[in-house]
């Protein structure tokens, strides 16, 4: 996939095209609560999705990318629910639908929601089996996912099913809309699912972690077929992984986040090698990789990812940072703020302005 | 420590493993899976050699033949019990086989599946000391001390069980436990391929840092190129039972001399975005073991294929020295490796 030339507005604000985002995402919060505690899975995330390109959302454990995935498709579990912040998604003008619609705000079960939720936005798994309904035929759930979203008879959702078999690559597509998820290799799983997610052809598609589950040589064909499904049909991804190589090869804007928290967001040339924030770079230092010194001991992050109930003070890393300041980084959590023309970061190392104290007040709200 | 000049530990030739493919009410037999179809290596001391393919290329059947967890349905696995002795483990009975398994260990890839729950760690790691006949408690827990202190865990831990720590963690106690019985040879499943990121470097980091202490020889399988590169010194390439290559690390990242290898190589994301490179884009899927292709398995997805390849499989041939490969057309064919 071509890099796209990065434009910066007269404004100076870091835009990175003339369009508009198709989806905006400010200051989100996710969070859930278990009498044990309150998990603040996604604590203040912002980032923007545009047409025909591919965010990268990378991070390990921990860090919210499947929650914010979750968020936007408004799938939240029961425990917990979006405290703060808006997904403003673009329809586009035309007809009697709204332009601009802010998806926290509609009834997750509503009619609405499950419009958008298959047709417009998709989402497509890590493993192929939980997504598949393993005593149905693939044909039927394609057909089913199908005829959800478009008022068309079941012959035409067959014929529209066979087509997608054969246009993401799968041979003999006939035969294999009779045949079960079971009776499919992982990689051809993994193919049909993305079949189901782009049958009523969405205008974004949510990746979680696609291709972890399968082979090296099969993730090559994977998102290379992302990539061309996308030149096709202009439809934006959403690609989040734990894997750094796979962002390098697919993004063209990248995410990274930790404890549920946006540390820095940049294009991928920037943030593989200029990366700002001491979260990034202990990363790219630390994966053993073609560039790396053999046999020799691997730069690694002092500590351990946190455990969720016990959230550091102030910005979430500064335990494990080779760079803390003590009475600065303990205290409040830094803002993301740009700090070139293309990179956003959030770390007192690049400025001081700060998180409002929204945890404290909130909780005196209880 | 000049590893090169070390005696061979582990010796495998022609191992074969079929499992056998039952249909109907009778369960008849109707054809084989050729899991292991005729693998050769060795492994030197204190040498770590990777196992590196994709799934059901028969790495995980292989290892598990190689420690009698499986047993093997032809071949010979020499492994050198003494200086100057070797044993046939395909020879052994399960009863001869008992006093040799101490030499050998396992870590696996999950580290949630593999430690039982209802075990304290001291009984996860004291079990391999209790079944060799440790019998006092004291000498078992001071050496799950000693061993959890060599993985970097605290000896304070002993008392608590699996689900109270994370998966690095849980590899580390992985680790101690395979460390137990002063093992000599190690098969790594995947180690670190269940953890994040950060988390891998770390293991990888423990496993290098006990190899030199402990003067282990580690068989590792992986399907991750990047960390072969990182921790092998050679590595054998398999493709749907057989080898397909072996080579030192270095050479065959530079100049690979089987297709699957060069596909392979070519697959692997690199976490740069300047190295987005062409990609060798094999078509279908990988052969099915139960009824592979004719000729040299790999033959219907290789670009390189001429007639013989549809014909005859290939034997694996020294090309350069302690460089193996098994292609009709490896003294020909120019293949690209990766820069750097």
């Amino acid at each position: 996939m071509e890099k796209e030339s990065v434009q910066v507005s007269e404004g100076g604000h870091v835009a990175h095209h003339d369009d508009k985002p198709l989806l905006s995402v400010r200051n989100l919060k996710t969070y859930y609560f278990q009498d044990e505690g309150t998990v603040r899975a996604v604590d203040g995330a912002s980032f923007d999705v545009h047409m025909g390109r591919t965010l990268g959302i990378v991070g390990e454990s921990g860090c919210g990318k499947t929650v914010t995935a979750k968020s936007i498709l408004r799938l939240i579990e029961k425990t917990g629910r979006i405290v703060e912040g808006t997904i403003i998604y673009h329809r586009g003008t035309g007809g009697d639908r709204e332009a601009e619609l802010d998806l926290t705000l509609l009834d997750a079960k509503g009619p609405e929601m499950r419009s958008i939720r298959g047709g417009e936005i998709a989402l497509i798994f890590q493993e192929p089996m939980t997504s598949f309904s393993p005593v149905h035929s693939i044909g039927s759930q394609i057909m089913e996912a199908i005829r959800l979203h478009r008022q068309i008879g079941k012959q035409e959702a067959y014929a529209l099913g066979v087509e997608m078999l054969h246009r993401v690559g799968i041979p003999l597509p006939e035969q294999r809309m009779g045949e079960y998820p079971y009776q499919l290799s992982g990689g051809l799983r993994q193919r049909a699912m993305i079949a189901m997610a782009l049958s009523c052809n969405p205008r974004l598609l949510i990746a979680d972690e696609p291709t972890t589950a399968v082979d090296v040589t099969t993730q090559a064909q994977i998102l290379d077929l992302l990539g061309t499904l996308q030149k096709e049909s202009g439809m934006a991804i959403v690609f989040i992984t734990h894997n750094l190589g796979v962002i390098a090869e697919i993004a063209d804007q990248v995410v990274v986040m930790y404890l549920g928290r946006v540390v820095e967001k940049a294009p991928v040339d920037d943030l593989f090698h200029a990366p700002k924030h001491p979260y990034t770079q202990a990363l790219l230092r630390s994966i053993p990789s073609i560039q790396s010194v053999p046999r020799e001991k691997l730069p690694t992050i002092i500590g351990a990812i946190p455990h969720p109930y016990n959230r550091p003070p102030g910005c979430p890393f500064h335990p494990r940072c080779a760079s803390f300041m003590p009475g600065v980084c303990d205290r409040r959590a830094p803002r993301l703020l740009p700090v070139t023309q293309t990179q956003e970061v959030s770390c007192f190392l690049y400025h001081r302005d700060t998180e409002d104290d929204e945890w404290v007040e909130w909780t005196w709200k209880l | 420590m000049n590893r090169r000049n070390g005696q061979v530990l582990l010796e495998v030739k022609n191992l074969k493993k079929f499992f056998p493919i039952q249909k109907g009410f009778l369960r008849r037999v109707t054809g084989y899976i050729y899991a292991v179809d005729g693998v050769s290596l060795f492994i030197r001391e204190g040498e770590t050699l990777g196992l590196v393919g994709e799934s059901g290329c028969g790495k995980t059947t292989t290892a598990r033949c190689i420690l009698r967890v499986l047993e093997p349905t032809a071949g010979q696995i020499l492994f050198r019990v003494a200086p100057d002795s070797t044993v046939d483990l395909a020879k052994l009975s399960r009863s001869q086989i008992r006093p040799i398994r101490q030499h050998m260990q396992m870590i696996f890839q999950d580290p949630f599946s593999s430690l039982n729950p209802r075990m304290t760690l001291l009984d996860i790691i004291g079990e391999p000391l209790l079944v060799n006949g440790v019998r006092s408690r004291k000498e078992r827990q001071d050496r799950v001390a000693e061993l959890l202190r060599q993985v970097g865990l605290r000896s304070e831990y002993m008392p608590r069980f699996p689900h109270a720590f994370s998966g690095g963690e849980r590899q580390r106690i992985s680790i101690a436990r395979a460390l137990a019985l002063n093992p000599r040879l190690i098969v790594a499943d995947e180690p670190a391929s269940a953890l994040d990121v950060s988390v891998q470097a770390k293991i990888l980091n423990l496993l290098l840092e006990l190899q030199d202490r402990l003067h282990l020889t580690y068989l590792f399988i992986t399907h991750d190129l990047s960390v072969i590169r990182h921790v092998c010194e050679r590595v054998a390439v398999m493709y749907v039972g057989k080898i397909v290559e072996i080579a030192p690390t270095e050479e065959l990242f530079d100049m690979p001399r089987h297709p699957y290898t060069e596909a392979l190589l070519s697959a692997v994301p690199k976490p740069d975005p300047r190295l987005r490179s062409q990609r060798i884009l094999l078509p279908g899927d990988v052969a099915n073991p139960a009824n592979p292709p004719s000729g040299c398995y790999f033959h219907p997805r290789c670009r390189y294929a001429i007639d013989v390849c549809r014909v005859e499989s290939s034997l694996l041939g020294e090309v350069q020295p302690g460089h193996f490969v098994s292609c009709h057309r490896a003294a020909e064919i120019a293949l690209r490796g990766v820069n750097g």
